[in-house]
């Protein structure tokens, strides 16, 4: 696999909170900031970090259902929004479902090394709050294939595709240590999301953190093998960060210590209208996460920070067996051995990804991006950790529908 | 005839009432769910809802509507399991949609109660009056079928009484839903002497459908649930009066319902209650339970009085609490009515409730308001350490208290030696999930 023909940095990250159910300030009934204003917050959050944002040379903004959820389409040109130097500017939208922030990186990085654009500020969002979870669910349907899956499909339908697997899983793996590792992934997750104040459960208080993981599912009301506390909330937020070259470091007045760097990345995309190969396994997830490792060299035993999309607690679990941290069928008790933890070996998420953080799907991929800047230059203030110096380097992984549309991305602190 | 066929054509009279509003959602729902099992497929359904307020069958309407599409986004799990064959509804909201199209579709609203003829199962839910329930019954008896089935959800008058005066030979039974319908739980049947057999099983069916929890109660005015509240509530303003010499009437039914409620550990205080119901249902239901029921002073000058004067309590039409004995802002007492003055006196807990609140004296250690224990899976054990410590404590607030609880437990014991309830588990029963009470009056705390 080719190398990258010259250096790309990314810094000036920021995440707005993730809004939603959890949060103390939210009420269903009351007004909520619409999608412009997550857009604008997040990208002047990013461009309050440079000299002067008439130095960025292009736009891309990371979406997926806004047309339904918020009835509004164009995207891109709520970038000139955010300021008006750059009305003008080449402004791109991407859309790969779950997967559209990693789409957004990607993007914006290819821009960059194309030699066109010195540095692309990437906004990722999603504001989906507007409807019911129900209607929700019909709209995140469209990461699936509508014309074979949707009729047969659930009222839940993506948790129920989730729950497929975990069933399938559990009869292969065994139920009680699987459910086990599912719940232990929730206590961690929202132990992480209460360092970290812009995560949807910040405020989250439940004592038994593992015995409300451990809650059996309810197939008449939810789906087969999945409770609510297996799967992430329903959220509205944006990140935004910016992509550079070399060059462009210096026309932003960015110091390569606020700064990572791109190591290499894999990029797969399976085909939306076949179901999965092997449930008990994400290929395309383990595709991509190979294809990483080929370009950098790297393997996980030199990964110190992960930051897997875990949009349901068996996500997680499959995750960390797709990227090879641990062995096939072993997701569970690797969880359990402490490994992923905010003071473990490879802390996972520490911000408490989708579970404890929240997912406003179209952004999660820039918003995972956002916190490896944090957490490698040292800004991650809450939710810092302490990184292992024999594993210098940051990995995540985005991903789009069941295993559809995947970015995974290696990171080093800039030199 | 079986259950589902009795389904397929039913009535509501007094549809578009309190009860009645509810009564028909929740008959919409089972009857949509029929509807679209296979086998009757080609079956029509007909709800007539009945009324004389057109304005209301107007405003039942709209909340059928809104109540069904937040049914349907409950129940979408199993909408779509209904809707498996219909390959044009593919999405949840395809299948919502339907689905509160389907239940309205067999809807029928009217004045006129001749386009009931048809119906083989009748609910009745009109003015608590007597007369005016024998009268619709006989009527529309008159133009249906002779094996029509009766439901009345009389809150206090017998069944045999309805039975016989509109001679409908046993065929109508007391189902007794609580207020709202739709929410509650629980529903007390009253079957009278000669309610045929049918009937009991559609009602023991039906309640099974409708996923609520059945007590029987026996053919004595009042049943369990309102034989209780009402001799609670008379109790109530009895010590109310009681008190005024002391404290002035509008400080005695503040001092009585502050204790019913907290010391209690009630959801509401009695006259708080007695307002949510409608001071003019209770009076109502005392007059028609004095009348049928001998050797007991049921009635209450007081509440007469309020009654006269159109104090009436009860809630507007966006669900908020009028005023009563007590005055509402946002549905919280914030003051009590002065009879005499004709006025409401607002609370002031810097002044005269303030003081009225030191003469009842500090609450027991182990004091908990009903909210914060009512989910707490603790609460027996709490309950019990609090009444101990009532019971050892010497203010005015205990000593009110425990006579209230005594008379309380009384009244339920009464009920079941008087034949009202079978045994204390039915009355306890009625109170739990009737009245959201954390524990029934016949109990060990006292
Ligand atoms: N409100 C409660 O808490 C409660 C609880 C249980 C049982 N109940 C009983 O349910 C019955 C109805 O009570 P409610 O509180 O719903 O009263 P309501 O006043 O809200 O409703 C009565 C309805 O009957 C209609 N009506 C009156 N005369 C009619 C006629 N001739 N033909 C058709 N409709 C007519 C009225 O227009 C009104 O819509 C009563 O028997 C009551 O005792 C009430």
């Amino acid at each position: 696999m080719t190398k990258f023909r010259k250096k790309v940095y990314l810094a000036a990250g920021y995440n707005t909170i993730s809004f939603g159910s959890g949060r103390k300030e939210f009420n269903p009934k009351k007004a909520r900031p619409g999608i412009e204003q997550y857009i604008t917050e997040a990208g002047r959050g990013s461009i309050v970090q440079i000299s002067d944002p008439k130095n960025i040379d292009e736009g891309v903004i990371s979406n997926f259902m806004a047309a339904r959820f918020c009835k509004q389409g164009n995207l891109a040109g709520f970038i000139p929004e955010i300021d008006p130097a750059l009305e003008y500017k080449p402004s791109t939208r991407v859309e790969g479902a779950c997967g559209s922030g990693g789409l957004a990186l990607v993007t914006s990085m290819k821009t960059v090394l194309s030699d066109l654009a010195d540095s692309v500020l990437t906004i990722g969002v999603e504001v989906q709050n507007t409807v019911k979870a129900i209607y929700g669910a019909d709209i995140l349907a469209g990461a699936g294939h509508y014309a074979s899956e949707r009729k047969e499909g659930h009222a839940y339908f993506f948790p129920a595709k989730f729950s497929d697997r975990a069933g399938v899983y559990y009869q292969k793996f065994g139920y009680e240590p699987t459910r086990k590792g599912m719940a232990l992934w929730y206590e961690q997750m929202i132990k992480n999301a209460r360092k970290n104040p812009k995560a949807q459960e910040y405020h989250n208080a439940i004592e038994d953190l593992f015995g409300a993981g451990m809650t059996p599912p309810n197939p008449k009301t939810f789906v087969e093998n999945l409770n609510i506390y297996d799967c992430s909330k329903v959220s509205d937020g944006a990140s935004a960060l910016i992509f550079a070259s070399e060059e462009g470091l210096k026309k932003l007045g960015i110091d390569k210590k606020d700064a990572i760097e791109v190591v290499g990345y894999g990029q797969c995309e399976a085909n939306l209208t076949k179901q999965p190969e092997d449930p008990t396994k994400l290929l395309t997830t383990q595709k991509a996460a190979e294809k990483a490792y080929q370009m950098t060299g790297l393997g996980p035993k030199d990964i110190g920070l992960l930051e897997v999309h875990d949009c349901f607690t068996i996500t997680g679990i499959l995750a960390l067996e797709a990227a090879g941290f641990a062995e096939y069928g072993k997701g569970a008790a690797f969880v359990e051995s402490g490994k992923t933890r905010f003071d473990g070996e490879i802390p996972t998420n520490p911000g408490g990804g989708l579970i404890g953080f929240g997912h406003y799907v179209g952004g999660t991929g820039v918003r995972q991006a956002v916190d490896c800047i944090h957490e490698l230059t040292g800004k991650a203030n809450g939710y810092q950790v302490k990184l292992n110096s024999n594993r210098p380097y940051a990995m995540m992984i985005s991903m789009g529908g069941n295993d559809k549309t995947v970015t995974a991305m290696i990171f080093k602190k800039a030199e | 005839m079986t259950f589902d066929e009795r389904m397929q054509n039913v009535a509501i009279i007094g549809a578009a009432g309190k009860m009645g509003s509810g009564i028909s959602l929740l008959l919409a729902q089972e009857m949509a769910r029929l509807k679209n099992k296979p086998e009757n497929k080609d079956k029509n359904y007909r709800l007539y809802l009945i009324d004389i307020n057109l304005d209301h069958l107007a405003g039942l309407q709209q909340y059928l509507r809104a109540q069904l599409v937040k049914a349907g986004e409950k129940a979408c799990v199993m909408l779509r399991e209904m809707y498996k064959d219909r390959q044009d509804l593919v999405e949840n909201q395809d299948c919502i949609n339907q689905y509160v199209e389907d239940a309205l579709s067999f809807i029928r609203t009217g004045t006129d109660l001749s386009i009931v003829k048809d119906s083989r199962v009748i609910f009745e839910a009109v003015l608590e009056k007597k007369d005016l329930k024998v009268d619709l019954l006989k009527k529309i008896d008159n133009f249906c079928g002779k094996d029509t089935l009766y439901l009345t959800n009389t809150s206090s008058i017998p069944i045999n009484i309805l039975n016989k005066e509109a001679n409908l030979n046993g065929r109508i039974i007391g189902f007794h839903f609580y207020n709202p319908p739709a929410v509650q739980k629980l529903a007390e049947l009253i079957s009278a002497d000669s309610t045929i057999q049918e009937l009991k099983d559609f009602s023991m069916e039906l309640a099974k459908r409708l996923s609520k929890k059945i007590v029987p109660s026996n053919d004595i005015a009042g049943f369990i649930g309102n034989g209780h509240f009402l001799r609670d509530g008379l109790y109530g303003l009895r010590e109310a009066k009681k008190l005024a010499e002391d404290y002035s009437l509008p400080g005695g039914l503040y001092i009585i319902n502050k204790i019913s409620q907290d010391l209690l550990v009630r959801p509401m205080g009695i006259f708080q209650l007695i307002d949510y119901v409608g001071v003019d249902v209770f009076q109502s239901i005392s007059e028609t339970i004095d009348h049928y029921i001998q050797g007991e002073d049921l009635k209450d000058d007081l509440l007469k009085k309020m009654y006269d004067k159109k104090i009436l309590g009860g809630q507007k039409s966006d669900g908020s609490q009028k005023d009563g004995f007590l005055k509402y802002d946002r549905n919280r007492p914030v003051g009590v009515y002065d009879i005499d003055k004709g006025e409401y006196k607002l609370f002031d807990p810097q002044g005269w409730s303030g003081e009225l609140d030191k003469k009842l004296g500090e609450y027991p250690v182990g004091f908990y308001a009903w909210r914060n224990l009512v989910a707490d899976p603790k609460k027996s054990d709490k309950l019990k350490t609090f009444f101990q410590n009532l019971k050892s404590s010497n203010t005015l607030g205990a000593k009110l208290a425990l006579s209230y609880l005594q008379n309380s437990k009384e009244i339920g014991e009464k009920l079941v030696k008087s034949g009202v309830a079978k045994t204390a588990e039915d009355v306890n029963n009625v109170l739990l999930n009737g009245f959201y009470h954390l524990y029934g009056p016949i109990n060990d705390y006292i």
